[in-house]
């Protein structure tokens, strides 16, 4: 930990994180009321950030075209965004490990199948599903996590089965088994730890990956609905009043950006930490 | 190395039958029927009826579908149901616009990104590799369609450079043909730098990557002892070899692309397969959707096989290892 927090990237990641998180977590703590509240919208609508209201409330962000306060928003909304890309990418990197290792390992009739499946599941249109789910069922919070999950772990399968299947024919592996490891061992041991590096890579991506991908779900209206903000929902309210209040689409937009560097940042310091060869490498 | 190749073909075509089969199943399991839609709530039953006899739609759904698939196969890819034109003209009107966005930004954020991660991993841990990692992290972490809006807001409201909307202006029919290129160029300018700006952080942060894997390797430090020049280890040696992986990725971005392409087509209205498509999920219109469907299935399978060749090529280690 001392480490990761040595390195800047981990520290910044890290730190942005926290704000970010407890931020989230003591939300009626840092703002003030409710993030639907509407209370005089003619006097209230479209103030610009840094400037206090006609009611004499001070609105760090401005406020959206109902008069809601940007910032207490921001807040709420973090709540939803960052739940739903943490717990989707935890679905996918299970799923994609799991299928990967498997199909790597294992060649023949399993692999196949695991291939196929993997295949097939990359080759189905992601848009297509997510219309035709949101038509089916009503678009909900959870809905969002079972499609971002299930539609997200091809690419980990398959940055995992290439390593493990690169790393099967290694002379390290040669060996582990010349020693008489038996199967389970071997991959668990010997080939999965030296697969994973990729792995943290695409999980930190994964995260912020959601995390837009959350964003845009709710931008075409089949995310997380209205009023209950979430930060794609916050930017398509921002999109029609651009001209008029940019700030309304810029906070979420910019406080989207900060978590995904964030997350992508500590992923990179994790990464350098786990893998010793790159640490020495000049 | 040719087996493997038909056996991946026929895996490919079975992927595409799977992907048909799962939507026509998922579209006529979803609620809304296309010919209420489109006769609106004042038809009789008897209309209705008679619509559907005309569409074919009350036959059994295993007829149905086995009768798409071999007329679709035979090159009769119907019509569409909400707009009465036949899907082919419809496709074949909004193909070229995607294709032309998507293929751009594929270009040129690959060729921008190879050379910013290469540039990067060769000066590893210099301030030039801080400063772009911070760019291209940055850029991979900014949401398209924000991205998007946001450029709209500096370059069509603040500046008035660019247009926003659509892929040419109203008067393209009565300009000249220079003048008609240019204003397509100009049409194409904000959609195409937001998909390839994304497009570049992802595919620098990669590369870099791959390239610091393959330098840690010791045929590197091989190489380097036997007093190559720099330039050369990196060229030849190390990306050479990182690009293996790098080529798998873009095989794998295809589908990835072509999704937040819809998103950033419904954001400049560009005419394209994107916008087609959510407008016949929404009409609920049959042929339009599975076509689409389809094609991009066929499309994005074979981006994944175009990929896994390239990479056999680039890696001798793929291609001699016994076949799975």
């Amino acid at each position: 930990m001392t480490l990761l927090l040595r390195d800047r990237r981990g520290a910044f990641g890290t730190l942005v994180l926290l704000v970010v998180i407890l931020c989230a977590l003591f939300a009626p703590l840092v703002t003030s009321g409710d993030p639907a509240a509407q209370r005089d919208i003619v006097a209230t609508r479209f103030v610009p950030p840094l400037s206090t209201d006609a009611h004499g409330q001070f609105h760090a962000l401005g406020t959206d075209r109902f008069g809601r306060d940007v910032w207490t928003r921001l807040v709420y909304g973090a709540r939803v965004s960052l739940g739903v890309g943490v717990v989707a990418v935890l679905l996918s990197i299970v799923l994609g490990v799991l299928i990967g290792a498997v199909a790597g390992f294992w060649r023949g009739p399993i692999s196949l199948t695991l291939l196929g499946i993997t295949d097939f599941a990359l080759a189905l249109p992601r848009l297509v599903l997510l219309l035709l789910l949101a038509a089916l069922w009503q678009p909900s919070t959870a809905l969002v996590i079972a499609v971002l999950g299930l539609t997200g772990w091809m690419s980990v399968a398959r940055l995992v089965h290439a390593e493990v299947r690169a790393l099967a024919v290694r002379p390290f592996v040669e060996g582990a088994r010349a020693v008489g490891a038996r199967q389970l061992r071997v991959l668990s041991r010997h080939i999965l730890p030296n697969a994973l590096t990729p792995v943290i890579v695409a999980a930190a991506l994964g995260v912020g990956n959601a995390i837009t991908l959350e964003a845009g779900l709710s931008y075409l209206g089949l995310g997380v609905q209205p009023p209950t903000p979430s930060w794609g929902n916050m930017i398509t309210s921002g999109r029609d009043v651009l001209v008029n209040a940019p700030w309304v689409a810029i906070a979420p937009g910019v406080a989207l950006a900060l978590v995904v560097v964030a997350c992508t940042l500590l992923g990179d310091a994790l990464r350098d930490l786990l893998d010793p060869s790159v640490r020495r490498s000049p | 190395m040719l087996a493997r190749l038909a056996h991946r073909l026929l895996a490919g075509f079975a992927v595409v039958l799977g992907v048909v089969t799962l939507t026509f199943v998922l579209l006529h399991a979803a609620p809304g029927d296309p010919v209420e839609l489109m006769l609106g709530p004042t038809a009789t039953g008897e209309q209705l009826a008679a619509q559907r006899r005309a569409f074919g739609l009350d036959r059994p759904m295993p007829e149905q579908f086995t009768r798409w698939v071999s007329r679709f196969a035979q090159g009769d890819w119907g019509s569409s149901i909400a707009k009465g034109r036949p899907v082919r003209t419809i496709l074949g009107d909004a193909w070229p616009a995607t294709v032309r966005l998507v293929a751009l930004s594929l270009v040129l954020s690959y060729l921008l990104g190879l050379f910013v991660g290469a540039l990067q991993a060769a000066r590893s841990r210099s301030r030039t590799d801080t400063v772009l990692s911070v760019a291209t992290v940055t850029l991979f972490a900014l949401p398209g369609y924000w991205l998007a809006l946001m450029l709209v807001l500096v370059f069509t409201y603040w500046a008035r450079w660019l247009p926003a909307f659509g892929a040419s202006g109203l008067d393209a029919e009565y300009l000249s043909s220079g003048a008609r290129l240019m204003d397509q160029l100009r049409h194409l300018a904000l959609p195409l730098a937001t998909l390839t700006l994304i497009g570049v952080g992802g595919a620098a942060r990669f590369v870099r990557g791959a390239m610091l894997d393959t330098l840690s390797q010791p045929y590197i430090t091989t190489a380097r002892a036997k007093g190559l020049a720099p330039r050369h280890v990196i060229g030849r040696h190390a990306l050479r070899n990182a690009l293996t992986p790098v080529v798998t990725l873009l095989g794998l971005s295809l589908p990835a692309l072509f999704s937040g392409a819809v998103f950033i087509e419904a954001v400049f209205a560009w005419p394209g397969v994107g916008r087609v498509l959510v407008e016949a999920v929404q009409a609920r219109d049959y042929p339009v959707v599975m076509a689409a469907t389809a094609v991009s299935a066929v499309l994005v399978v074979a981006g994944n096989l175009l990929a896994d060749v390239l990479a056999a090529w680039l890696d001798p280690r793929v291609r001699t290892a016994p076949p799975a």
